[in-house]
């Protein structure tokens, strides 16, 4: 199986590692990710202004390549995540918002809104399947009790990311258990670790990093795994040190036995 | 030709102030058949009906068309007029220019133009009417009342006391409902059981009442007057007239873990059980996917236990067939389930409850004997924190959009029983509004604040979260205060919204009553006739209509009582005329039209026809007319075209779409 990707600036380059572990695993598993061609940043941001169409056509640009090779769209970064997804939403859903950006655009044909955009959590569950994971796991991390740490952006809006129950969800806990691992279940794994605000109130940003390491850490987890960069960032410079956070595709890489690879 | 009149109502500003009724009139003049147009204020009036009076009179109509409200209001009041003018009821056809017309537009010219076709299509139809004449059909009398929960028992109850036969069924082993599982009542916090009790005995103990419990409705045909009903009495497994509800069969029993439905599964029961001490009949029931003897084959200690012999494994469902003259509804409530509310942590933590798993702990006959703990660990809580509106009020679609009307009393209850019984538990509410119109409800509220010192703050929590030290954090906000609130909370209580009991859904469709999009039943009239269901011969009491109290139900099932016995007392109906006819020379007995038929009124007869001079025996269709209700189902499938409805016939309805489109 063949997917468009798009791996965003970040994984350029504060988090190499979430994308190179990404790729390899992919192979193990036995899919390829094919980055899309001349991909721009997604914005970082999704932009709320209802008015707002010119931040909103990076998403689109890298939606309609997907769609010209008849591919599903993979983002592994949850802020990409976020914005290409909601902004695929807009452009399936809000006339005026697809009207405008079909302007700009001038595509041979119009898009609005035919890819698919998964995440690579979303394509190991429904696509791959635990089930299969849990086959292919060479290196079982088994006894290891691990936090999912899903911050916001993966699962709100929860009627448009439709990733998971926003409340209680699940995914992060299932592919845990298949990479070998015990998930240990907090109520704040689902909690905003303060995002862009630590560049302005670090100390708005610290309590809520200390209080999702807190809760993790008073529930027993050993670790913490995260699919954002921003959320590895947060934790780690404003969290209380607690607890070492890591991407999740670097122990999915270890679990298949593909890591050292990717370290050389 | 018939000679047509034409009365145009202003109905007020009503429709006067959209529709230029003149002009109505005007244009109706102009149309074949009508020989009399006029306008008048008030047509429903004493007045406005002496005019279709005189006009009968003087210009000798014998059709009329009154174009006004929708024929649900004053249909009955035309037709009445016209029989006393000497014109059959069923040659006046009502023009609904009101709620289909000037009620839902603004402008004038577009609003008369309509109303001109409206009025149009009802003279082309009146055109064709020809004269009905109702039949008679008899009232059973007897009523069913469906549920006995306190709402089914007040009703029964009043029915019986009037002297008529009563049966309720009611679908779990006892009567009593989920008042029974409260423990006390507001505003007054007298003992729920105390007063309901006497209830029971009182239904079970009336020579008029029959109760068939741990029995469902199967199967309702018929109409107003005339239902006929099948109840499933599923198999108890004991024997009812045997059974001396001594208990031993429940003490002896291996199996005791099944989840105790009366105390919402906070803990077992034995497989064979009552569901509570007090109830009626005091005759046990095998659970029988809980019973080893059913599942394993092996055990048998109930019968051997039971002195009186009254243990019968071999029982199997019975159904009865019985007639009724009214059918009450009176199914009653759940909670909703809380599946899309995973923020409070109910699925996460024992110490988050419901309201309701609060009733039963509190009660003494309950899981913890009265005693209030925690149910993880036994602990006495210190801070209590009750969330309301959970599911109510709700704007997206995880709740209901209602208010679900007791919680803010019930939680105002609770509060104060805590305070009294355990002055050293902190009490807080978090709320979006306290809502107590009631007589005694806002003295009662306020006394908890008060004198009980209940710390009440207005505003929601947005989530609750289980601490490691097994604690709950609930963080919520004060919108008075404007800020976060983050407390720890040894224990929970979610103030859940209320739903119509699921079952009403498959009871609703029997009956052919009408539910809205959140189950509830739909009233006849929701200020007119609130206690009747738009089905003739169907009224409804209790929550199974919408959010209600205690006082208010039992106000509710009396009056629903009385409209069964207003019913009951008759001894005839009239029967509607407008009922399907099959036209013996085009049926071909192709049994199409018995299939569709959802109230089994047609049958097939083999008939000697003269067809154009060849005489011949045919199976052709007949419908019983006291069986037919109008739908005209059969009248749409039927291949030959040789079904036909009263009144409503494939011409006069082509005719009323000839005369809109012309």
């Amino acid at each position: 199986m063949k997917y468009s990707y798009y791996p965003g600036c970040t994984l350029r380059t504060k988090a190499k590692d979430l994308d190179a572990y990404a790729r390899a695993s992919a192979v193990a598993l036995g899919f390829e990710l094919e980055e899309i061609e001349n991909w721009q940043c997604c914005g970082g941001v999704y932009p709320l202004g209802s008015d707002e169409i010119a931040s909103k056509l990076s998403s689109v640009r890298a939606l309609n390549e997907a769609k010209e090779k008849g591919q599903d769209l993979v983002t592994l970064c949850s802020a990409c995540h976020h914005v290409i997804k909601r902004v695929n939403d807009d452009m399936k859903n809000v006339d005026d918002i697809r009207t405008r950006a079909n302007n700009y655009m001038q595509l041979e044909e119009p898009y609005a809104g035919e890819t698919e955009v998964l995440h690579f959590l979303e394509v190991l569950r429904d696509r791959v399947g635990f089930d299969k994971i849990k086959e292919k796991v060479v290196n079982p991390l088994t006894g290891k009790k691990i936090g999912a740490y899903y911050g916001c952006l993966l699962l709100r809006p929860g009627k448009i990311l439709e990733f998971d129950n926003p409340e209680n969800p699940t995914i992060i806990e299932d592919f845990i258990r298949a990479i070998g691992a015990e998930p240990v279940v907090y109520p704040y794994r689902n909690e905003c670790c303060g995002g862009y605000i630590s560049l302005k109130e670090k100390d708005m940003s610290k309590s809520m990093c200390e209080r999702i390491m807190d809760s993790a850490d008073g529930m027993g987890a050993e670790m913490l795994i995260t699919a954002c960069p921003l959320c590895l960032y947060n934790l780690k410079k404003n969290g209380n040190d607690k607890l070492p956070v890591v991407y999740f595709t670097e122990l999915l890489a270890e679990a298949l036995g593909v890591k050292e690879e990717v370290a050389k | 030709m018939q000679r047509i009149g034409v009365f145009v109502c202003h109905c007020g500003s009503n429709i006067a102030a959209t529709v230029d009724v003149k002009k109505v009139v005007e244009m109706a003049l102009l149309e074949p058949g009508v020989v009399h147009a006029e306008d008048y204020q008030y047509m429903c009036s004493e007045a406005g009906q002496a005019k279709i009076l005189e006009a009968v009179k003087e210009k000798g109509l014998t059709g009329i068309v009154v174009c006004s409200c929708s024929p649900r209001m004053h249909e009955a009041t035309f037709r009445k007029a016209a029989e006393r003018a000497g014109v059959n009821p069923y040659m006046v056809e009502i023009a609904n220019i009101r709620e289909h017309c000037s009620w839902i537009h603004k402008d004038m010219e577009e609003a008369t133009k309509k109303a001109v076709i409206l009025a149009r299509a009802a003279i082309a139809k009146v055109n064709l009417n020809a004269p009905l004449q109702p039949g008679e059909s008899r009232v059973t009398k007897r009523a069913l009342v469906i549920g006995g929960g306190i709402a089914g028992i007040q009703t029964a109850i009043d029915i019986a006391d009037a002297g008529y036969e009563v049966d309720i069924v009611e679908k779990t082993p006892s009567i009593g409902g989920r008042m029974s599982q409260l423990d006390k009542t507001f505003p007054t916090l007298d003992c729920s059981a105390c007063i309901l009790t006497p209830k029971m005995v009182e239904a079970s103990a009336h020579e008029k009442i029959n109760i068939y419990t741990y029995s469902e409705v199967e199967k309702v045909t018929g109409f107003v007057g005339d239902f006929t009903v099948d109840i499933r009495k599923k198999a108890r497994s004991v024997d009812m007239n045997k059974c001396t509800g001594c208990g031993v069969c429940q003490e002896k029993c291996p199996s005791k873990k099944a989840p105790s439905e009366f105390n919402r599964g906070l803990n077992t029961r034995s497989a064979i059980y009552t569901p509570f001490a007090q109830a009626i009949p005091n005759v046990p029931v095998i659970d029988r996917d809980a019973c080893l003897k059913f599942k394993t084959g092996k055990c048998g200690l109930c019968e051997k236990v039971c002195q009186a012999g009254a243990i019968d494994y071999a029982q199997q469902d019975e159904i009865i067939t019985e007639k009724y003259g009214a059918i009450v509804v009176a199914t009653g409530f759940d909670t909703i389930k809380l599946d899309k509310y995973d923020e409070y942590a109910y699925s996460q933590s024992k110490d988050v409850i419901t309201s309701l798993e609060l009733e039963r702990i509190m009660n003494a006959a309950g899981p913890t004997k009265g005693h209030l703990e925690r149910l993880s660990d036994g602990k006495a809580p210190k801070e209590m924190v009750f969330i309301q509106c959970v599911g109510s009020r709700c704007a997206d679609n995880r709740g209901k959009s209602y208010c679900s009307k007791i919680c803010c009393m019930y939680t105002a209850k609770h509060a104060m029983l805590i305070r009294d019984k355990y002055p050293d538990v902190n009490v807080t509410v978090f709320y979006i509004d306290v809502r107590t119109p009631g007589k005694n409800f806002d003295e009662f509220y306020r006394r908890a604040v008060e004198e009980y010192g209940v710390n009440y703050i207005k505003g929601q929590v947005g989530k609750v979260a289980p601490l490691p030290n097994g604690k709950l954090l609930v963080q919520g906000a004060d919108l008075i205060d404007n800020k976060q609130i983050l407390k720890e909370a040894d224990m929970v209580v979610l103030a859940t919204a209320i739903e119509p009991d699921p079952s009403v859904r498959k009871i609703a469709t029997m009956l052919t009553a009408s539910i809205d999009t959140n189950n509830f039943l739909t009233e006849a009239h929701p200020k007119l006739r609130p206690v009747e269901s738009p089905t003739a011969g169907v009224f409804l009491s209790g929550v199974c209509q919408g959010p209600k109290d205690i006082p208010e139900t039992v106000a509710q099932a009396g009056a629903a009582a009385v409209k069964a016995i207003g019913l009951l007392a008759k001894d005839k109906l009239m029967t509607n005329p407008c009922t399907a006819k099959a036209d013996e020379l085009m049926c071909n007995g192709c049994s199409t039209c018995a299939n569709v038929c959802p109230y089994g009124a047609i049958t097939y007869e083999v008939k000697q026809v003269n067809d154009h001079g060849i005489r011949e025996d045919r199976r052709i269709a007949v419908v019983n007319n006291a069986l037919c209700q109008g739908c005209g189902a059969c009248t749409v499938v039927c291949p030959s075209g040789a079904m036909d409805l009263q009144g409503f016939s494939n011409r006069q309805i082509l005719a009323e779409v000839d005369a809109i489109c012309r």
